[in-house]
């Protein structure tokens, strides 16, 4: 195959190259690199993107082939090989267009956002190591390496929420992060134990073949694909291991925007996506998959409603486009899953930066009623995170509406009519908390104080020009390669991977035009309200929230699920140690050695008075024993 | 009763007379007397014994010859710790020995 030694080349660099960074930079950064500690990191990562972009153009070129190179064996024991494997197909080739430009945009942002923290040089060893790990998790053609990229981005999440790690509330949220996620990676690890039983091996091709001859029972089908996606319900924050990503905003934005919206936690979806050939051979998976997205979106979407914190809004808009993605796999709309991650990835990283950029403005201000007015102060930011949440809430024709589209609409073919109502209203919620994200920050009247205000200013270019690189894409992406819709380009680039997926012509004066018009409309209503709600008559949300005061809270404590899981895991476990601590280790455990030591005591004590100190009882003693023995062994000898 | 019985009896109480010696006084000359009483005692056993039942009287009268080189090294050692003991506290009583004592 001509260009597969330049191919070979190239991924072995994506994730290597990011991999030097970190441990030049971690090693040498403070005491040799200082304010110049980016250099290294943000070239290497550059370099890893625009070869990320050949292979994507390998893919492009070689749709119908899945590029597939052994490096070397990691693994042998047995019958249980591992390859360090590398494989390129379309769907690993859109993920590394994802990760490789946003991450790169990402690290370009960084220079400026982190500019003159003291741990300038850690963060950008950070960050290229989760590039190196990112890249690992998409490029492994196995389960195992897949799962420590899948654990080296989980590292790096928490390495990075807790960055700023003199603050309390950000080291707890990284062990929140780190501890959630170990609860999914457990089903993750217990789903490999299962495929591995059932097929004697990890690698993507021979599992998937093993699946596709029908070699693998039902029943274990069902377990292993239940069992996965308690993996990635972990690491993609759905409903109800969805805790920590709210509180992962506690990391630097330009963290949030890459790791939390972009790429990571998209990872639960690529992998879902990658075990296709599983998941179609099990309908109770499926469901059950189509049933946590859709209800982690319309949950999450509530939430947002009301949070004032402006990256939490964010956050909790994640957390439900995710679950729009888990909703378009479980209903059979797998392309459109990943087209709407796809589109996700630039528009959610570039609503986040917007945000990283708003909250440098307001000199670290992060609570949205303090903001308000912003719109001609800070312009450029004000038009790429309009155009960032035009494609979140799916307004005609920026990427999301596309995307989101086919979602909605594909519920709807394949007759989930429930799915696609509860779809329907979480698009309008979408369109209220976004249209109330972008009204209280940029219409109206500033809030903040005086100092405050005199201070606002536009982000310096390094920071900016990114916002515009990604809201080109963010705008015009579903123009690309959404059209027409359900059989637009992305649809043959993804027909290989996804082969089983039948899709009907789109007929815009028919069914799909119609449902079309029906998710529009809803998305104009939301718009409408919030407009209603915070900017022309700004008394109702106060009053509403008086009137409906259940529902406003539920909303505002965020379902109470902190409090649920404060009250029955948390406290269960603690007052278990509790019980370990004041029970067992006290009086079983301290009673054994105190009890042993006590017994020495008293014996010694009853011993003692035999120990006169006068020769003559000891030579008694001796004698006695004598008498004893010459009496013992004459009776012995006599009988 | 033959002749080694009287032997014997003396035997025994000499020994008898030795243990009591050695377990009733307290001056530790005389608990070494008393030692060599009893050892003595053996050695009359040992020799009457070798005498009058035959066999090679030489291996009787060897082991007494045995046991009187132990006591004369015995006593010398012994002695020499009675007399070393003396000089730290002027006195041979031996109750007044009870430094181990708890």
């Amino acid at each position: 195959m001509e260009g597969t030694a330049f191919m070979k080349t190239a991924v072995a660099l994506i994730p290597l190259l990011p991999l030097l960074g970190f441990i030049v930079t971690l090693v040498l950064g403070k005491r040799f690199f200082g304010t110049k500690a980016h250099l290294l990191p943000v070239a290497l990562v550059t370099v890893s993107a625009a070869l990320s972009v050949y292979a994507f153009s390998w893919a492009f070129t070689h749709q119908h082939e899945t590029f597939e190179w052994n490096a070397f064996t990691w693994v042998a024991a047995g019958r249980f090989t591992v390859e360090w494997g590398f494989q390129v197909d379309t769907l690993t080739g859109i993920m590394l267009l994802v990760v490789g430009i946003i991450g790169m945009l990402v690290h370009y942002y960084s220079i400026g956002y982190m500019h003159g923290d003291e741990g300038y040089y850690r963060f950008f060893a950070y960050l290229n190591l989760f590039m190196f790990a990112m890249f690992v998790l998409i490029l492994a053609n196995n389960y195992l390496l897949l799962f420590l990229g899948w654990e080296g981005v989980g590292l790096c999440s928490y390495l990075l929420i807790s960055f700023w790690f003199r603050k309390k509330s950000a080291s707890q949220a990284g062990k929140k992060a780190f501890l959630v996620n170990r609860v999914g990676d457990f089903g993750f690890t217990l789903g490999m134990f299962l495929i591995f039983t059932a097929t004697g091996t990890l690698q993507f091709s021979g599992v998937f073949a093993h699946a596709d001859e029908g070699l693998i029972a039902a029943g274990t089908m069902t377990w292993i694909c239940v069992l996965l996606f308690t993996g990635a319900v972990g690491k993609s924050a759905q409903f109800p291991l969805h805790v920590w990503l709210p509180d992962a905003m506690e990391g630097p934005t330009p963290v949030s925007a890459l790791i939390h919206a972009a790429t990571m936690v998209n990872a639960g979806v690529y992998m879902v996506a990658r075990s296709y050939p599983l998941f179609i051979n099990s309908d109770g998976a499926m469901m059950l998959v189509m049933v946590v997205g859709t209800f982690t979106a319309i949950y999450a979407a509530y939430i947002a409603i009301t949070q004032n914190d402006i990256k939490k809004v964010i956050a909790y808009s994640t957390i439900s486009s995710l679950g729009f993605m888990f909703m378009a796999l479980g209903a059979g709309a797998w392309v459109a899953g990943i087209f709407y991650l796809f589109a996700h990835g630039f528009f959610k990283g570039l609503l986040f930066l917007c945000s990283g950029s708003v909250i440098h403005a307001m000199g670290g201000e992060q609570d949205m009623r303090k903001m308000g007015g912003l719109r001609k102060k800070i312009p450029l930011t004000f038009w790429t995170m309009l155009v960032g949440a035009l494609a979140m809430v799916g307004m005609v024709p920026f990427a999301g509406f596309w995307a989101k589209d086919e979602i909605v609409g594909g519920t709807f073919v394949r007759g989930y009519y429930v799915v696609w109502a509860v779809a329907l209203v979480t698009v309008l919620l979408t369109a209220i908390y976004m249209g109330r994200l972008i009204f209280m920050t940029f219409w109206g009247e500033n809030r903040s104080d005086a100092e405050v205000q005199a201070h606002i200013h536009e982000s310096p270019p390094v920071m900016t020009v990114p916002l515009v690189l990604l809201a080109i894409p963010a705008a015009l992406l579903g123009l690309v390669v959404g059209l027409p819709p359900e059989s637009g380009w992305i649809h043959s680039f993804l027909e290989p991977v996804f082969f089983d997926v039948e899709s009907e012509p789109f007929e815009w004066a028919g069914e799909g035009g119609l449902l079309m018009l029906v998710s529009l409309a809803v998305v104009i209503v939301g718009i409408l309200i919030a407009h209603r709600l915070w900017v022309r008559d700004v008394e109702i949300p106060g009053r509403l929230a008086a009137r409906f005061p259940a529902t406003y809270a539920a909303s505002y404590n965020k379902m109470y699920m902190d409090a649920i899981y404060e009250v029955v895991p948390i406290r269960s476990t603690i007052n278990f140690a509790g019980w370990l601590w004041s029970f067992f280790d006290v009086k079983v455990i301290d009673g054994a050695v105190n009890g042993v030591a006590w017994l020495g005591g008293w014996a010694g004590d009853r011993l003692r008075p035999i120990q006169t100190g006068r020769v003559q009882n000891y030579t008694l003693y001796v004698f006695g024993g004598m008498v004893v023995l010459v009496v013992v062994l004459a009776w012995v000898w006599v009988s | 009763m033959n002749p080694l019985d009287w032997w014997l009896l003396l035997a025994i109480l000499l020994f008898c007379i030795g243990a009591f010696g050695v377990l009733s006084r307290r001056n530790i000359i005389v608990v070494v007397m008393s030692l060599e009483l009893m050892l003595n005692a053996v050695n009359i056993a040992l020799v009457a014994t070798a005498n009058f039942r035959g066999g090679s009287p030489g291996a009787g009268t060897l082991f007494s010859l045995f046991i009187i080189v132990l006591a004369a090294a015995e006593v010398t050692v012994g002695l020499a710790i009675v007399l070393a003991n003396y000089r730290n506290r002027r006195t041979v009583q031996t109750d007044t020995f009870d430094d181990l004592k708890g």
